[in-house]
């Protein structure tokens, strides 16, 4: 095993991929001659040649677009998109044809691409450049949307990512990129699809996904000093969904708390907790709570912005009031 | 060009007319649903810039008025009338219909309904072609209103940035549905509006399909040789509305519209190949009745005879329906 940031995992998969397949190639804005602006592709420009790691202008939709019409003739990019914000100009070009594509002809035309971005709030970087958008991903026919908690994640899901044949949202997030893990050395992969029952408790079970995960964690950490033992859940993948091992550790545990950055309405705690009611209702003996951002624009001020930002702490304190303890 | 194939390609034009006039009548029918917009009246320019690709190795992308190039491009055309009746058998197996034609079997790549949006997936192909290297080109067909979109100019930089072996074809009938140009736009000559990007750009008339031909082999051997990216204007005029429900009345004159009839292509081509001594009246009545059979008897008697896709079968095709289980999963929760 070898330590590993999260960045550097996400670059380690870039260069396999790229290694492996001569029609894998990565495009987007500052990703080549500069390394990207989370050094996700350092040095992967000089190793591959500027036919390779494409330097984008901003044109967000149509370099997406680019990549998605380079897809369509059999090569595989990844396109980074800087922030998630940014990939709202590219919403056509991924929704109406990316997603779209392979329904429309009749499963003649497959687009695998992977689409890079992180998603979240960071340090003060105020509304437009903080959004977190899993949910619109999340709610689209024909995409496929996965969210790695980790550096061993990262790496493994990256390369699963460029090798299948859908278009694959991949959401990071801008405080993870530092994170560090242990990781094999040598080369491995980590399934799409599947969420995964990373702490096993008895009493609740805390689900959610990159971010959000981290602070179930802790959340969870607090939790046992009070004798409670927290089941934590990553999803992994926000889509498709894996109903059944949501529906196991509820089924175990019988009380849910789901935790996500982004605001509350139409989002992954709703899905979640309608999933959760359709399939195993009569397993809950308490009501479900959800933790997630308030209903504004993320502000910049230190402290609104930390008003705004579910933390760990309102995890531990959502998972006291789902056991009736506040 | 030997008479062979001066007779073939009014042939095909006649085809292509006769063709979108039965689905004009199969929509009124009911037999063909959605939207539906028909080529009458600019056949000339698919039918002449394909004659000037490679068929089967060069890639070819649409708009929504996508019927005629899917099937000059090489699909078969009982296919494409199946899948305006929504059937199994159809080019998108009934799920795209008709803004959504697909055959890559040809490199034939869609139509889609986002104006601007094949701008930036012409391009993608083009990088594609140049990645590879085997010498092949993309062309992208679109009208002058999908030139004030975004994706036109973002795609237009990119292109000549990197030099993409792409053509961009401007059918410029004038109309952006019912806005006359000269109302939604600065500068009517598309063709100049490339000059900022730095791509070589020419305009033609689109309804003498020898003028397209000449024009669209230059066109295509720059492209081919490697300098990089062409945009190619066509003056033409659709005879009908936009799709089926716009009444052209309201927006343009009776006079404009006899005006431009009269430089029908096909009436245009007939005439230059009578004259020339290549085909005679009677010959041309001839094809006419051979394709009016063609037509009923073999496009329309597939698409009507064809099954309509399975309802269980709704859910195929939204992802990889056999997707390997090393990069999907499942994921082994112990």
């Amino acid at each position: 095993m070898v330590e590993m940031a999260y960045w550097e995992a996400i670059r380690r998969a870039h260069d396999e991929e790229l290694a492996n397949d001569p029609m894998v190639i990565a495009m987007g804005e500052d990703i080549g001659v500069v390394g990207g602006t989370y050094k996700a592709t350092s040095g992967l420009y000089q190793k591959y040649g500027e036919k390779r790691i494409i330097d984008t202008p901003i044109s967000e939709n149509s370099y997406t677009g680019i990549g998605i019409g380079a897809s369509m003739a059999g090569m595989r990019p990844i396109i980074e998109i800087m922030s998630i914000n940014f990939a709202l100009l590219a919403l056509d070009t991924l929704i109406n044809a990316a997603a779209k594509i392979r329904y429309m002809s009749g499963g003649r035309v497959s687009c695998p691409i992977v689409m890079r971005t992180p998603g979240g709030t960071a340090h003060q970087l105020a509304a437009q450049h903080s959004a977190r958008l899993a949910r619109m991903f999340m709610s689209t026919s024909g995409l496929r949307v996965v969210t790695p908690r980790g550096p061993m994640e990262a790496c493994g899901m990256l390369k699963s990512a460029v090798r299948c044949n859908d278009p694959v949202i991949f959401i990071e997030h801008e405080r993870m990129y530092n994170m560090r893990e242990e990781v094999p050395e040598t080369e491995y992969f980590r399934p799409l699809e599947g969420a995964e029952v990373v702490r096993k408790g008895s009493d609740i079970t805390l689900i959610g996904y990159n971010w959000s995960f981290v602070l179930c964690m802790k959340a969870a950490d607090m939790l046992t000093r009070d004798g409670i033992s927290a089941e934590v859940v990553d999803l992994r993948s926000l889509k498709p969904l894996d109903r059944e091992t949501i529906r196991r550790s509820v089924e175990k545990t019988h009380r849910v708390l789901v935790a996500e950055e982004d605001e509350a309405a139409v989002g992954v705690g709703a899905e979640i907790i309608s999933v959760i009611i359709e399939d195993c209702f009569f397993a809950l003996d308490a009501q479900p709570v959800r933790i997630h951002a308030a209903d504004v624009p993320v502000p910049y001020a230190a402290n609104l912005e930390h008003a705004a930002i579910p933390d760990e702490h309102d995890v531990y304190k959502g998972a006291l009031k789902v056991l009736g303890r506040i | 060009m030997k008479a062979a194939d001066q007779k073939r390609l009014l042939r095909e034009m006649i085809f292509f007319r006769r063709f979108e006039e039965r689905c004009f009548e199969a929509y009124m029918e009911h037999k063909i649903g959605g939207f539906l917009h028909l080529y009458s009246g600019q056949e000339a320019v698919a039918t002449g810039v394909l004659e000037m690709m490679q068929r089967g190795q060069d890639y070819v992308i649409t708009g929504y008025r996508d019927h005629i190039h899917a099937i000059k491009a090489g699909a078969p055309a009982r296919e494409v009338m199946a899948e305006l009746y929504g059937k199994e058998t159809g080019s998108s197996r009934g799920r795209g219909g008709s803004m959504h034609i697909f055959d890559p079997t040809v490199h034939f790549m869609g139509g889609y309904a986002l104006v601007g949006q094949p701008f930036p997936l012409a391009a993608g192909l083009a990088l594609a072609c140049k990645h590879k290297g085997a010498g092949q080109i993309a062309v992208c067909f679109l009208g002058d209103g999908a030139n004030n979109q975004g994706t036109f100019h973002e795609t237009m930089n990119m292109a000549s940035v990197w030099q993409l072996p792409v053509l961009f074809v401007c059918e410029n009938n004038q109309y952006a549905i019912g806005t006359r140009i000269e109302r939604s736009t600065a500068v009517v000559d598309q063709y100049k509006r490339v000059c900022g990007y730095n791509i070589p750009s020419s305009q033609h008339d689109g309804q003498d399909i020898d003028t397209v031909m000449d024009a669209a082999k230059k066109a295509v051997e720059h492209v081919r040789s490697g300098k990089g990216p062409y945009f190619i204007e066509f003056l033409t005029y659709r005879q009908r509305g936009h799709s089926m429900s716009d009444k052209t009345a309201a927006y343009r004159s009776k006079e404009e519209e006899a005006e431009w009839a009269r430089r029908d292509p096909i009436r245009l081509y007939s005439e230059k190949l009578i004259k020339a001594g290549v085909i005679s009246e009677a010959d041309i009545k001839a094809m006419e009745q051979q394709i009016f059979d063609e037509i009923e008897n073999d496009v329309v008697k597939f698409a009507e005879e064809s099954p309509t896709p399975k309802v269980e079968d709704l859910n195929k095709y939204v992802l990889d329906d056999s997707p390997d289980p090393r990069w999907i999963g499942p994921l082994q929760n112990s």
